[in-house]
């Protein structure tokens, strides 16, 4: 599809009313890789109402390794959500075929609100290129969701860095565990402790297996986050059975109050805007390039400031054209 | 040699359409053909437990069987058919004890003691996920009915199949013979363990559980594997019966099973051709006589064409009757037996068999493997490695990948295309009878009979009884599946198409392939995002699912949601999902309802230049009027090259998108 979009303004605007269209439209654009597509998204980023990226709204990021019920727990989150009238918006990525580029996009399956609230919107995509990695693209459509949703949900399977990667792009991270699986140990084994705020034991209905999975966990949570502010809870509940699902709204809304109150969702928010641009730098222009600019942490510590999305897209964007001009016979 | 002739088996045709009425007169007119059992074929919405009024019975009712709503319609289905003489295999599944409590019902309607009654309710719900995608339930509460409807029967209806466990529709999904033995005897094993711990049954009577269940088998083109098939099917169940569940008496451990030749393989191209197959096949059953089957149905010459007409029905039926009657073949005693080649196959597939069940059962059974997705997984690989072996001629189709010129066949010549198609029309007829049925019934008898079907799907107690009480009660199908759907929750199956492996294929042709789609992505400014989508209550997965394995091949970003999605859910995930291509695939004759509830949706949203393209079974005859309604390319069993399918799909995205058309191939 084209994107013919005449008013970057007016598109904004829709997005903020979670505009079916507009939504779709926008993160098409975002998926955009033409030049002309990418310089427009950034205006369109820029056009968001930046006040609310910065404090609005829930960004939270489901992850864990495959089959344990991150999709069918979404499912179960999606109608309890929708049916308080929330506006809800789901991003899930699955790999892509190393080998082939290719991929097969299935979470809808298991979402059985897709296709049924007016209220939702379910977009999948692949990983592509990144090495176990998210795609670059959800950073930039999680914000076009966050504009018009209060609630953006962003599914990866726990494997190789996309664990990592969807921690440093959410407010809250839960972890789903599949239990009998050895998930919990492998978890607790793999030292990726600081990924999640919430943990999830999944498929509660199976019994004994749950409940150790649950109690191995909460030792090791309690060990591992003696003396930090936030204490992870583990949340037992079954997806298929729809029970415990409370508890774990209510743990996911605590970790939001605590952000707010400690003044880390904007800081975080701020912070993740600042690694994407990074990336991006990385992306185009290689380590050398960021080298060229004073290094990462230079740059990060000046990005840190800038709240604003737009502001930080502005020095962004002249970070990128300077690279850009000194680059002799850039590839077109 | 023996001295006595065998007894033929049973002679069926699977039929059914339209109504209760029609179909009547169809079994009534077979029977006069010399046809010895019934098979009823429901349709869609009946096998999914909707009422022809639901939304989602829209375009199915009546088309690819009868629809039985309710006692009435069980009625006329078996008008002056005598029930305690008959022989009924129902092909029901999720909705069997229902549809074993209307006969039962009707039978006692009637003043016939239900002990007389014969026949089979197919109640076998593994395959329904793996393959058929009729299953409404979810695993656990779907064994627990099938153990009911053993547990009720045996005592109470003790010469009826309560369960008959099903390798056929694996093979029709692509299984191997080694897939299909390990694949449904792990799936009897389930079901007799749970009916053994579901301790309803006096351990004294557990040898006449296992004598009553019995198989649906597949014989496919590979005759002589197929036969071996057979026996090593009943080697392997007289020991398991004896081993795991110590039956003494070998009568009881007979391995029982009807047989449906195989369908996968008959083609649209040279029709003809489907006849010798036909005939092949069924040899694989009757050969040998230690291994025959009790019971065979055969589909028809154009079986890939669409739905048979009586004539083509009574060709396949006098395939069976030239085979039993005119031919030698039950005058002998089993005429493989001694044979070391015959063996030697038998004793390979057995060990192939075992390893599989091992492996199934290592990894927490049945239900697991279901859950897991990975037993849906290896028909998947193994349907997308029949297919690449087609593509590469490794494996010979007649008139498909070989010896493709022909001159015209005249059997297509008809005025009616060759083929039997549903009048549209009765789909309302239908909706006004069964609305004209809920109002003309005591209503409170109706209410207290769900209420109570309700308290005992959420009990322990045995669903029959009280499906019964509704059956003469007047229930609809639908009211007694959404009852249970209220209690039990629904399920998706897993579609298994996340396969890791490659697919492989023509190498030349996939390389290229992957180029153009390369290109095309960069061009596009993203990689190609494909919507493959099956619309109404059609299970028909194998061409989707092929479909989408290979174009994730081929480096596309494919939305494959599953079976059974509504025209509205389709549209919003084209939506939501940004594809550049909708490709719907309706095999069961709701082709024209689908379409055009899909694309008026997308245009309503002004997604109307998405190009939306449709396969399955779509006779030649409609082309012109879907392509009219907006439909953009139309593919057909005959379109078997899946590479220049998505030469042309990758070209729609194209030219949907300014982009130049690359051509064919
Ligand atoms: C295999 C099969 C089954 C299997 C299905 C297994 C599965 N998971 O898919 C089983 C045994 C379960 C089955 C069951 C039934 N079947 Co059936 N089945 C067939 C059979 C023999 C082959 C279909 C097939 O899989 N072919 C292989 C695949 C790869 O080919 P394909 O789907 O045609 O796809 C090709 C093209 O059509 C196209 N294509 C298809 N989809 C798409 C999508 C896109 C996007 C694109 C681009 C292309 C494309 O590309 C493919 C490449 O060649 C056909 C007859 C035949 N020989 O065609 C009958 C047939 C389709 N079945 C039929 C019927 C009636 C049934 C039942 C409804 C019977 C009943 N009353 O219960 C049941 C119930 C199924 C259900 N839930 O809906 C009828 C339908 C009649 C009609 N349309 O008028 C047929 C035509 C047989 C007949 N003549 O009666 N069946
Ligand atoms: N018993 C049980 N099974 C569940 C539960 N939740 C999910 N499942 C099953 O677990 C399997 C995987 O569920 P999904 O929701 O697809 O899991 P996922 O983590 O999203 O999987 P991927 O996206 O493939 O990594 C399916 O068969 C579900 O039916 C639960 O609470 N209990
Ligand atoms: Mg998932």
């Amino acid at each position: 599809m084209q994107t013919a979009v005449s008013d970057l303004q007016a598109l904004a605007a829709k997005l903020r009313l979670a505009d079916r269209q507009a939504v779709a439209e926008a993160l098409n654009l975002i998926d955009d890789q033409r030049p002309a597509a990418r310089a427009k998204a950034l205006e369109l980023l820029a056009a968001l109402e930046a006040e609310r990226l910065a404090n609005d709204g829930h960004l939270i990021g489901i992850t864990g390794p495959p089959g344990a019920g991150k999709s069918s727990l979404l499912s179960t989150l999606i109608d309890y959500w929708c049916a308080k009238g929330l506006k809800v918006a789901v991003l899930a990525v699955d790999p892509s075929s190393p080998k082939t580029g290719g991929a097969l996009l299935g979470d809808r399956l298991r979402m059985t609100g897709a296709g049924q609230h007016k209220n939702l919107f379910i977009r999948s995509l692949a990983s592509r290129q990144q090495l176990g990695g998210l795609a670059a693209e959800v950073w930039p459509m999680s914000r076009i969701l966050l504009a018009g949703y209060d609630i953006v949900l962003i599914e990866t399977v726990g494997v190789g860095q996309s664990e990592v990667d969807v921690a440093s792009m959410v407010d809250t991270t839960a972890y789903v565990v599949q239990p009998a699986s050895g998930d919990s140990i492998q978890f607790i084994k793999s030292g990726i402790m600081e990924v999640p705020d919430i943990m999830v034991v999944n498929k509660a209905d199976l019994g004994a297996p749950a409940i150790k999975a649950a109690n191995d966990l909460h030792q090791v949570m309690r060990r591992s986050t003696q003396g930090s502010d936030w204490k992870i809870p583990v949340c037992t509940l079954s997806a298929r059975d729809r029970q415990g699902i409370d508890a774990l709204v209510n743990a996911l809304e605590a970790h939001r109050a605590h952000l707010v109150s400690m003044q880390l969702l904007t800081a975080g928010r701020t912070a993740q805007q600042g690694a994407w641009a990074i990336r991006q730098l990385q992306e185009e222009f290689g380590n050398s390039g960021v080298a060229r600019l004073g290094g990462a942490a230079a740059i990060a510590r000046e990005l840190d400031n800038q709240h604003d999305l737009g502001e930080l897209l502005a020095s962004y964007n002249a970070r990128a054209e300077h690279l850009r001009a000194s680059t002799k016979a850039w590839p077109t | 040699m023996s001295t006595s002739k065998d007894r033929p088996w049973l002679v069926r045709t699977y039929s059914g359409h339209s109504s209760a009425r029609t179909s009547n007169e169809l079994y009534r007119s077979n029977l006069a053909k010399g046809q010895t059992g019934l098979s009823v074929a429901f349709d869609l919405p009946t096998q999914t437990g909707y009422d022809p009024d639901h939304p989602l019975a829209r375009g199915e009712v009546g088309k690819v069987g009868v629809p039985i709503s309710h006692l009435d319609d069980m009625d006329v289905l078996f008008d002056q058919l005598p029930l305690d003489q008959m022989n009924t295999s129902m092909t029901i599944n999720a909705v069997a004890p229902w549809m074993l409590a209307l006969y039962i019902a009707l039978a006692e309607r009637r003043g016939i003691d239900p002990a007389t009654l014969q026949g089979t309710t197919q109640n076998d719900i593994v395959k329904e996920y793996l393959s058929r995608g009729t299953h409404i339930f979810p695993p656990g509460p779907s064994l627990r009915l099938i153990v009911d409807t053993i547990t009720y029967s045996v005592p109470n209806v003790p010469k009826w199949n309560p369960t008959n466990i099903c390798s056929y529709h694996l093979q029709e999904a692509g299984a191997t013979p080694v897939q299909e033995l390990a694949y449904a005897l792990s799936t009897a094993i389930m079901v007799l363990d749970a009916v053994r711990d579901s301790g309803q049954i006096p351990e004294a009577d557990f040898p006449k559980v296992v004598s009553r269940l019995s198989f649906f088998v597949n014989a496919g083109i590979r005759f002589i594997e197929e036969c071996c098939k057979m026996r090593a099917f009943t080697q392997m169940w007289d020991e398991i019966t004896l081993e795991r569940y110590g039956v003494k008496d070998a009568k009881q451990r007979r391995f029982r099973y009807g047989v449906q030749v195989n369908s996968l393989g008959l083609t649209e191209s040279q029709p003809e051709n489907n006849v010798q197959r036909i005939v092949l096949e069924m040899l694989a059953v009757v050969l040998s006589k230690d291994a025959r089957a009790r019971a065979v149905q055969l589909p028809a010459w154009n079986e890939a064409l669409g739905l048979p007409r009586p004539w083509d029905q009574q060709w396949s039926l006098r395939i069976q009757q030239v085979m039993a009657f005119e031919t030698d073949l039950l005058e002998y005693g089993d005429i493989l037996t001694g044979s070391p080649v015959i063996e030697a196959k038998v004793q390979e597939l057995m060990e192939g068999a075992n390893a599989e069940i091992q492996r199934v059962a290592e990894q927490g059974g049945v239900l697991a493997g279901i859950e897991s997705g990975y037993m849906k997984q290896v028909l998947v690989k193994s349907h997308a490695e029949r297919l690449r072996a087609i593509e590469t001629g490794e494996l010979t189709i007649v008139g498909v990948n070989k010896f493709k010129e022909t001159a015209e066949s005249p059997l297509t010549q008809s005025g009616d295309g060759g083929i039997m198609k549903v009048d549209p029309a009765v789909e309302q007829q239908h909706i006004k009878a069964i609305q004209a049925h809920r109002a003309n019934r005591d209503q409170d008898k109706v209410a207290i009979a769900l209420n109570t079907l309700r308290d005992v799907a959420k009990s322990n107690d045995n669903i029959m009884p009280a499906s019964i009480a509704c059956a003469h009660a007047g229930v609809t199908t639908g009211e007694w599946a959404q009852t249970l759907r209220d209690v039990f929750g629904e399920y998706r199956a897993p579609t298994g198409i996340d396969i890791s492996s490659s697919i492989g294929g023509d190498p030349e042709r996939v390389a290229a392939l992957r180029e153009r789609v390369t290109a095309t992505g960069s061009s596009l400014g993203r990689p190609i995002k494909l919507l493959v989508a099956k619309p109404g209550l059609d299970g028909h997965s194998n061409g989707a699912e092929q479909i989408a394995v290979k174009a994730r091949e081929l480096g596309m970003e494919v939305v494959y949601e599953g079976i059974r999605l509504t025209p509205q859910q389709i549209v919003a995930a084209a939506q939501e999902e940004g594809v550049h291509l909708v490709g719907l695939s309706v095999l069961s004759g709701s082709h024209t309802a689908m379409a055009e509830m899909v694309i008026d949706g997308l245009r309503a949203i002004d997604l109307g230049a998405l190009p939306v393209t449709m396969g399955g079974i779509i006779p030649d005859d409609e082309h012109v009027a879907l392509k009219q309604r907006g439909i953009a390319a139309i593919y057909t069993p005959k379109d078997s090259d899946l590479n220049i399918i998505m030469a042309e799909m990758i070209d729609l995205a194209r030219v949907a998108n300014q982009l130049d058309a690359l051509g064919p191939l």
